[in-house]
């Protein structure tokens, strides 16, 4: 007579166990490999998680363009672009430590969950290895929080704020593009020189975590200066039609106003401050000014006419003269035609920077990765001299503050640059107050 | 007092934009009985029909430029419209820097061309069916028009500027007593709201003292009976469609150079313009005007600084707070008539 052991209990504890097992998520559970993704079968699959549908979708077009080339360089394709100029030559145009550079994209849609959700797919479903892109600071510090967790590194793309390389850094996540105080620091010796130290202020603020550590940044580094801020007041997200909080700039009393917003947010704001006159007002004995902080000269196109002469910041422009923006401009405009925005130069350096770094390390293990890129100096890739520095995971180069030109030669020629701000008045300590709060934690090689 | 008379002027543009888009609406709602979640999309198409009217006056034909370079280093391809050719250089300028008004002539048929067209092709075969799908079908018609237009225009902004002569602003607070720059009116925004009035005008003088507005007023209060008359009244409805069509495509044309037109600009729209319809009362035109430019005002009162200094965040829910409190007063609207949407 045999007899079963099977109860009522057992069944309960044996399928809750292995329900909770399988409701974890693949990635935090797969331990056949050293680490997650590991690549085999002589391929490695990169993550290009960009918006491709939203309001960011030409930017996030651009960005892929860029990958789409970065790929091609790894793979010995075209004709090399910055592979030629980049000063580490451990990249040799055979892949990734002879593996074929494939990849993958998704749509970040410029929403946290939407771009969390299709970088997690990439990495569960596509085996991608390393995630990277995005328009926003929002997408950036979600994506980044998640391929933290799920053991891949995360090159991010155009975002700005402080806090992705702030109090969000992740071991895990490194940053190419400059960021808000950078922005504040490069432009505050040049709104000076050319609007005087006896200004006041008017700051219209997107109202969102990119916003406020701009406005922090620019009001901060022009007080410094002498400037007087009258006012700070935070517009909403999805606002089209700016006038209601323009109009009360000129009965505040101030002469200046700057416009903490990008994308939609910034064309529109600008234009309707230029509608209404603004800068043909004299104010306090004063030239009326207004200044837009972090320019893009995909965005700079919406404003049209509206951005002549007025100031703003930008990580790189495709007029710089220097021998690795002359081929990356090549092998981009060659390619697709137009000359390519920052958005698309960061992501395709970020790409470079990534696969230099595996290379050198001689792994895709993430931890060796990271101590790869951690206190990594490099050239040639359009920014000059840069630093990748290990304590935040963010580059340190010469920051440009441009100007809207004002007699364009074509479409492309928005913005001249009216200054390359030297890397050391951008620097700041790793503890700086509009940084605190975060830490990088350990890297994960998840696995 | 010069902050209130600021905002009241700024209320009446954005007044203006909720007012014509809600008339066209109404009229619809009121002589087809359709909830009509397209009718922003109408709005942005009207706006690309100035962008599509610049870009086609800006048509040209390339020269190479020795002299100068592109951004590769190739001689540089200047491009010259055919226009400046046809017409000489100052004419041509000036046929190109007025695109946005001279886009009024050529978006009223396109439009009305697109209202027919959408009426008869997809919405009448709707008539008969619940609103729920009405809005599922319309909004997913708005959904398509949109991503059309993304396809071939990309999804950033275009600058499309109103001409020089309406460029800058006046200082409104001079004119009436107060000090230099407290009130000051952007030329267009003013052109904006004179053209908005210029339009509701002829469509309620079209309703009021044509014979075929006679009729489709008669329609409106009572198909069947104008139907037993032997008044081909569907025909008349789709005309409105169409003419509805133009009006929010009106409002899109002339709205381009307040905010470059992007392909999402319909929907930004759409949402206020249901809630101005609600409170105005669904089906009145009168209600629908009115009701855009109360709403219009209010919400430029809203977003100032010594209101949100009290109630912060009022800015982006003043609309709906007002909706709230008039339909719990007055549930059919400001204007509402008994019997519409009530069955």
């Amino acid at each position: 007579m045999s007899k079963s052991n099977l109860t009522r209990r057992g069944v309960l504890k044996t399928g809750t166990l292995a329900g909770a097992g399988l409701a974890v998520p693949t990635i935090f559970t797969s331990r056949a490999h050293a680490f997650t993704n590991e690549p085999t079968g002589g391929t490695v699959t990169l993550g290009f998680n960009v918006p491709q549908t939203g309001p960011y979708a030409d930017e996030g077009a651009d960005e892929l363009r860029a990958y789409e080339l970065a790929v091609e360089h790894l793979n010995g394709g075209g004709d090399g672009g910055m592979l030629n100029t980049f000063s580490s030559d451990a990249l040799e145009g055979a892949g990734i430590l002879g593996n074929k550079v494939e990849y993958v994209t998704g749509d970040t849609q410029t929403k946290s969950d939407a771009a969390r959700a299709s970088a997690k797919s990439m990495i569960e479903k596509d085996g991608a290895i390393m995630i990277t892109g995005g328009s926003s600071s929002g997408v950036a510090v979600a994506v980044q929080a998640l391929c933290q967790e799920a053991g891949v590194i995360f090159m991010s793309g155009l975002t700005h704020s402080n806090d992705t390389t702030g109090k969000d850094k992740r071991a895990n996540g490194f940053r190419h593009f400059f960021n808000s105080y950078m922005s504040g620091a490069a432009l505050a010796p040049v709104l000076e020189a050319n609007y005087g130290s006896d200004r006041k202020a008017y700051h219209l603020t997107a109202d969102y975590n990119w916003g406020y550590t701009t406005e922090e940044a620019i009001v901060s580094s022009t007080e410094a200066m002498g400037w007087e801020t009258v006012n700070t007041v935070k517009t909403p997200l999805t606002q089209t039609d700016f006038s209601s909080y323009i109009a009360p700039v000129l009965q505040s009393g101030a002469d200046v106003l700057v416009l903490n917003h990008y994308g939609g947010n910034m064309v529109n704001s600008l234009t309707n401050a230029v509608q209404f006159g603004l800068r043909d007002k004299m104010v306090n004995g004063k030239q009326f000014e207004i200044v837009v902080p972090l320019y893009s000269r995909l965005m700079a196109r919406g404003a049209g006419e509206n951005v002549k002469g007025i100031f703003g910041s930008t990580n790189w422009h495709w007029s710089l003269t220097d021998a690795g923006s002359k081929a990356f401009v090549k092998s981009f405009g060659e390619k697709y035609g137009f000359p390519p925005s920052q958005a698309a130069h960061t992501c395709y350096v970020q790409t470079l920077l990534y696969a230099d770094a595996v290379q050198r390390a001689g792994s895709f293990e993430p931890c060796a990765v990271v101590e790869a890129l951690e206190d990594f100096e490099f050239d040639g890739l359009g920014n000059g001299p840069t630093l990748y520095r290990a304590e935040d995971h963010q580059c340190f180069k010469d920051v440009l503050v441009v100007k809207g030109k004002e007699n364009p030669q074509s479409e492309f020629d928005l913005l001249e640059i009216v200054e390359k701000t030297p890397v050391e008045q951008v620097t700041y300590a790793p503890d700086h107050p509009q940084f605190s709060g975060g830490s990088l934690g350990t890297c994960n090689n998840g696995g | 007092m010069d902050a209130i008379i600021l905002q009241i002027l700024n209320g009446l543009d954005k007044g203006s934009a909720y007012a014509l888009i809600a008339l066209g609406l109404t009229l619809i709602f009121g002589t087809l009985g359709v909830v009509n979640f397209a009718h922003g999309a109408l709005f942005m198409i009207g706006a690309f029909c100035a962008v599509t009217l610049s870009k086609l006056l800006n048509a040209s034909y390339t020269t190479i430029d020795e002299t100068k370079t592109d951004f590769l280093g190739n001689p540089l391809k200047v491009e010259t419209p055919y226009v400046m050719d046809w017409f000489g250089p100052e004419a041509g300028a000036a046929i190109i820097d007025w695109s946005v008004p001279l886009a009024i002539l050529f978006a009223i048929p396109i439009m009305i061309l697109i209202g027919v067209i959408m009426e008869r092709g997809l919405i009448k075969h709707f008539y008969a069916r619940p609103h729920a799908d009405q809005i599922l079908v319309t909004f997913g018609l708005a959904i398509v028009l949109q991503e059309i237009i993304k396809y071939y225009f990309g999804a950033n902004p275009i600058p499309t500027p109103a001409p020089d002569a309406f460029t800058g602003s006046f200082d409104f607070g001079q004119l009436i007593g107060f000090e230099a720059n407290q009130i000051i009116y952007p030329y267009w925004r003013l052109v904006y709201f004179a053209f908005a009035a210029v339009v509701i005008g002829a469509v309620f003088a079209f309703l009021q003292f044509t014979t075929f507005g006679m009729v489709v007023r008669a329609g409106m209060s009572d198909r069947e009976t104008v139907e037993l008359l032997g008044i081909n009244i569907n025909r008349r409805f789709t005309i409105m469609f169409g003419i509805a069509a133009a009006v929010a495509g009106l409002a899109g044309v002339m709205y381009v150079p307040i905010n470059p037109p992007n392909y999402h600009m319909g929907m930004d729209f759409l949402v206020l313009s249901f809630v101005v319809v609600v409170v105005g009362g669904m089906g009145s035109l009168p209600g629908a005007v009115f009701a855009g430019f109360l709403l219009g005002i209010l919400e430029s009162f809203a977003s100032m600084g010594a209101v949100i200094d009290v109630l912060p965040g009022i800015n982006q829910i003043i609309i709906y707070l007002v909706a709230i409190v008039i339909l719990l007063t007055r549930p059919r609207g400001l204007m509402g008539r008994k019997g519409v949407m009530e069955e």
